[in-house]
């Protein structure tokens, strides 16, 4: 087996479209177990760790393009105001020693229904910024995850970044595991609140083939808050309101049996946290309208 | 042949440390160092010079005939040296810790997924793993055995063991009968628990060296709890006298009881006597899965009647323990959970029973808690049942009925040592509760359900508080003749006075080392004292299972150095004419009471080296009659602990976390005082996984979860800080009145936590572990 260091983008991208069947490698903290379970057995690996392109986040006008290498460390550390719920999903991840090497990059490109970034990137509104020799693209992460852990990246592609506005209202991640730290979801909910489009969006995982967003949910909470005028004059909202809400979320799931739920429990889970992390969002504009006024 | 072995220090101890300490102090672990650091030497990382890796072929079927092997495309790989089948196996193609019925490699039959039924030998662990994929097997495919309550009473189901002489697939059965069978009672309440599979978990996967030697033995480094055991199953696999087989301890990863049983053994000897080569074989983690027995899963029905003030009456059990395909522990899991299936209560009236059954499931041995940890799951929740029926408390119900000493178990054997179960249980109850959860502060969420996941700010959430005692048998039972041996050295080494203990009882982590260390000091009276490396040069010391060492290998130990003691005082005699009847030996020096500091041991010594090898067997026991179960001393000792749960359980979505685990335990006499609170915070710990989390996912006889990524076991999260408090009741019959510690904390730890949810909840849980799908409603 190669290993081959990129030490650029343009390098990377090289190599890529030369041996498309390289296997790329940020954290490793994904491929390697699959490496040393002898799961996969790939014919070479093209470590991206020394790429800078993909090592930093930037702003440009109330919008983040973070690399798809910045390890969710520093996305605690540096993001949490930024991106609250990119940076609360990367809180649950694992251990502080996978949080060190894991990268959202690596997280999007396994496109695991379990993958605990895509609930937060789905609620954001993000894009994937996909890059070849042949140019850039970019494309909704929605439509990114085609299939259980199938992306839309063709061959030759490397996932260079995600864009992704900076909050402008709360935003909360939960995460139904079988212990109390380092696990693996058995279900994710997140709900981000985008007040300047009146906007409600949501994101789920482990409750489908892929990770998705809830949209009736989504469209009813925004249509709500905006019948009643609670986006300017915020009040608090009847618990009818977030009863429907997490019903409408459990129902766009599609959950299945497995070794870490059964699929009535998945259902019945994403519907307490979608309630859940509603009312602490709504609490959130509720009492940050307050303070500010 | 020699080869060059770099074979980690098997000492265990750096020996420029110098730690001091007795019976009854705390001495730091002499590994403790090399384990912190990562210098510690586990049996994965042995090496030898030319050597060979090993790797085992294993059936993806739980129930198939083997039609046919062809071994010739994976033989002509290159890079590979041998492929072998049950066909070269040198000696008896059998092996087994109680019934011989497990083949070293399969013959015409695969009885369980991932039994193994080839080896390849190769120059590198990827050459060995390819070439296992070029071994062809063809099976004919058979249904499996899963259900283990119809494997005990189909006669219609294929029978897994035909030549067993047992009844359908029955290993054992053991009824035990105690009073009248015809009385009632003013309350009954009855239950069906279940108890999943749980496994060992330990971090080292199975592993070894083999390296063929020139006597046309062979010599083995590896991790075990029990070199001899090892060596008597490996030898006669490989057809060689047992002197033939050396073995020597490398450093443990965990055991637990997942190392009684043969894993790697006789495959890496075999392959080093074909291939002349030093071989090494590690399994990895999913291998290691399906390499090693897991605790027996339980379907338990339990009936308690008592009367209106809470005495107990009767109890009726009838308990089913699925042993897998082969029988390793079976029959020793059915003896524990029958004779200590009552828990520590007094009653008048028992009639259980027991069957341990062979499936087509993973097969099961032992684990810490053999056979008790079960039983305690259902006849805790039964007491709690009971209480509410009656309306009591729970605590007070328990010590109406405690054992204590001079008590008769339904066995008919008498607790002729302290059994002070009242006791634990009341200072259990006044140990000092965590503070409530005050609602209004903001939380920290890492302190609520579901932790760092964020699913709760405190909404949802219930505490509950569960009590759970328990009873445990120490050390072999129903009439094993149980022993181990010690040898003791004293000599002169630059001017000090050193000894040297050298057993082959295994150092899995529980300290042993330490204890063997602080005995040699107290008898001896020196502060140097070297553990030789564990091998088979010196006698049996029996298992590290049981919670036995401290006692029997801490009673050879004691042993050997109190004849070496009284060799040295010969001596002294001899060289000084006389010597007063109180002599001792203290730091170094020979003093008496009478006569003060009277010569240095290093003068006695001069030259020479005093050696003594001592065994020390404990009490006999004695078998349990067939019918009636009854015997006058099944269990040599039986020892107690008692734990308190607080939890809080987020009931919309069934997560917990476990607030408080307190444990109150008679340990007899604390050797080791930080290292028993250890054992017991370890044990507890492990107890608490089995409540809350920790099982082995088994349908059709395929484990489904074969890995720590959906194996989960509790994480320093999950485990709240540990009240230990210490009894000290001596047995007059065991050593120092040392009373077995390592397993008793596990045992009770899980029932405790159950019965904490179940207060938390209201549910009746009968299945542990209890996941958040039993406490939501939502299983299945
Ligand atoms: C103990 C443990 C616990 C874990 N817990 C969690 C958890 O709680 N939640 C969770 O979501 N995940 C968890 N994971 C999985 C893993 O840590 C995450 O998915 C992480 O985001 C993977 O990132 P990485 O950089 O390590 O990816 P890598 O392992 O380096 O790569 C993963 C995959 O992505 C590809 N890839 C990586 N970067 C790129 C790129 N820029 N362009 C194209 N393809 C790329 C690789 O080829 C590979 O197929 C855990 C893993 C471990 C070992």
């Amino acid at each position: 087996m190669d290993f081959i260091r990129a030490a650029s983008l343009d390098d990377a991208l090289a190599i890529k479209a030369q041996r498309p069947d390289i296997t790329p490698i940020a954290g490793g903290t994904d491929l390697m177990v699959g490496i040393n379970f002898d799961h996969t057995r790939p014919s070479g690996l093209l470590d991206l760790t020394s790429v800078p392109e993909l090592a930093e986040w930037s702003e440009s006008s109330g919008v983040i393009r973070l690399g798809a290498g910045v390890p969710y460390a520093r996305i605690i550390s540096e993001l949490g105001e930024h991106l609250p719920g990119l940076a609360m999903a990367a809180r649950t991840v694992a251990s502080p020693q996978i949080r060190n090497r894991g990268t959202v990059g690596g997280n999007l490109a396994t496109a695991s229904p379990s993958g605990d970034a895509h609930p937060a990137l789905l609620a954001c509104g993000a894009e994937v910024e996909l890059a070849s020799v042949r140019g850039t693209r970019r494309m909704p992460v929605a439509e990114f995850f085609t299939s259980v852990k199938r992306n839309a990246a063709e061959p030759d592609e490397l996932v260079t970044a995600v864009h992704l506005a900076r909050a402008t209202g709360p935003q909360q991640f939960a995460k139904v595991g079988t212990r109390n730290a380092m696990v693996i979801s058995v279900c994710a909910f997140s709900v981000a609140l985008h007040p300047e489009r009146a906007e409600v969006g949501t994101g789920f995982g482990s409750a489908a083939p892929t990770p998705r967003r809830a949209a009736d949910a989504e469209e009813f909470l925004s249509g709500e808050l905006t019948s009643r005028g609670m986006w300017d004059d915020p009040r608090p909202l009847p618990d009818t309101v977030i009863t429907r809400f997490g019903e409408l979320v459990a129902a766009a799931a599609a959950p299945i049996d497995d070794v870490r739920g059964t699929a009535s429990y998945r259902r019945h889970a994403l519907g307490v946290l979608a309630r859940r992390t509603a009312g602490w969002t709504w609490d959130e504009y509720l009492t940050g309208r307050q303070t500010c006024a | 042949m020699s080869a060059h072995v770099n074979a980690p220090s098997r000492t265990s101890q750096d020996l420029s440390e110098s730690i001091t300490g007795g019976v009854g102090e705390s001495p730091s672990r002499p590994d403790g160092n090399l384990k912190v650091r990562g210098d510690y030497a586990y049996s994965s990382d042995l090496g030898a010079e030319d050597m060979l890796w090993g790797a085992t072929l294993r059936s993806p079927h739980p129930y198939a005939r083997i039609t046919g092997i062809d071994v010739g495309p994976a033989l002509a790989h290159p890079g590979v040296y041998a492929v072998l089948t049950h066909e070269d196996v040198p000696g008896d193609n059998r092996y087994g810790l109680k019934i011989v019925d497990q083949p070293v490699l399969a013959e015409d039959v695969v009885r369980f997924r991932g039994e193994p039924v080839a080896l390849v030998a190769a120059d590198d662990p990827e050459t060995a793993r390819r070439a296992l994929e070029l071994i062809a097997v063809d099976y004919q495919v058979l249904e499996p055995v899963t259900d283990p309550k119809r494997a005990a009473h189909d006669p219609a189901l294929p029978k897994l063991h035909p030549d067993s002489g047992c009844e359908n697939n029955l290993v054992r059965y053991q009824p035990i009968v105690r009073g009248r069978q015809d009385v009632r009672a003013d309350v009954v309440v009855s239950g069906t628990y279940t108890l999943g599979m749980q496994d060992q978990a330990f971090l080292g996967p199975e592993s070894g060296l083999a390296i063929p030697a020139e006597d046309g033995g062979v010599e083995v480094f590896l991790a075990t709890q029990d070199l001899h055991s090892d060596r008597k199953q490996t030898a006669r696999a490989l057809g060689l006298p047992p002197d033939k087989v050396r073995m020597t301890m490398s450093g443990v990863g965990g055991a637990f009881g997942g190392r009684e049983d043969l894993s790697i053994q006789a495959h890496v000897c075999m392959l080093a006597m074909h291939t002349g080569k030093p071989v090494k074989m590690v399994y990895n983690r999913e291998e290691s899965f399906y390499g090693h027995v897991h605790r027996h899963p339980a379907e338990m029905y339990f009936e308690h009647g008592a009367t209106r003030d809470g005495e107990l009456v009767y109890v009726k059990a009838r308990m089913y323990f699925d042993g897998g395909a082969y029988a390793s522990k079976t029959p020793v899991v059915v003896g524990n959970a029958t004779t200590l299936g009552t828990g520590p209560y007094e009653v008048p009236n028992v009639d259980i029973a027991g069957w341990g059954v062979y499936t087509n499931n993973p097969p099961c041995g032992a684990m810490r808690g053999l056979g008790a940890v079960q039983p305690a799951f259902a006849y805790e929740a039964q007491m709690d049942k009971l209480a509410r029926a009656l309306d009591m408390d729970p605590v007070e119900l328990r010590q109406r009925n405690a054992v204590e000493q001079g008590s008769v178990l339904h066995t008919g054997q008498q607790l002729d040592y302290p059994a002070p179960v009242g006791e634990l249980l009341e200072r259990a109850r006044k140990l000092p509760m965590p503070p409530e959860r005050d609602p209004a502060a903001e939380p920290d969420i890492r302190d609520l359900p579901g932790g760092a996941a964020n699913t709760t700010h405190g909404e949802d959430i219930a505490r509950g508080v569960g009590y759970a005692a328990i009873i445990k048998n120490v050390s072999y039972a129903e009439g094993a003749d149980d022993y181990s041996t010690a040898r003791a050295s004293l000599q002169a080494v630059g001017g000090e006075a050193v000894a040297m203990v050298h057993t082959a009882a295994a150092e899995v982590g529980q300290g042993l080392v330490t204890v063997q260390q602080q005995i040699a000091r107290t008898e001896l009276g020196v502060e140097r004292v070297n553990i030789h490396p564990n091998d088979t040069s010196v006698g049996e010391a029996g298992s590290s299972s049981a919670s036995r060492q401290t006692y029997i290998t801490g009673g050879a130990v004691k042993a050997a150095c109190e004849a070496v003691r009284e060799t040295l005082f010969e001596r002294a005699a001899a060289k000084l004419g006389h010597t007063p009847p109180d002599l001792a030996v203290v730091d170094g020096k020979l003093v008496s009471d009478s006569h003060g500091v009277l010569a240095d041991v290093v003068e006695i010594l001069g030259d020479e080296v005093i050696e003594c090898t001592r065994e020390y067997h404990h009490r006999p026991t004695y078998p349990l009659d067939p019918e009636t179960g009854q015997s006058e001393l099944v269990h040599v000792q039986h020892a107690f602990s008692v734990h308190r749960a607080v939890v809080d359980v987020d009931t919309q979505l069934g997560l917990v976390k476990v607030v408080a685990l307190d444990c109150v335990q008679d340990v007899g006499k604390a050797v080791n005082p930080d290292a028993i609170v250890g054992q017991i915070q370890g044990g507890a710990t492990q107890g608490m996984g089995l409540a809350v989390m920790e099982e082995i996912q088994v349908s059709d006889g395929l484990i489904r979860n074969p890995s720590f990524t959906d194996y989960l076991i509790p994480t320093i999260l999950d485990t709240p800080p540990m009240k230990v408090d210490i009894l000290e009741r001596g047995d007059p019959h065991a050593p120092y009145g040392v009373r077995g510690v390592g397993e008793p904390p596990t045992i009770s730890a899980g029932p405790a936590v159950l019965a904490a949810i179940r207060a938390a909840t209201g549910l009746d849980l009968t299945h542990a572990p209890a996941g958040p799908d039993h406490i939501t409603g939502t299983a299945g």
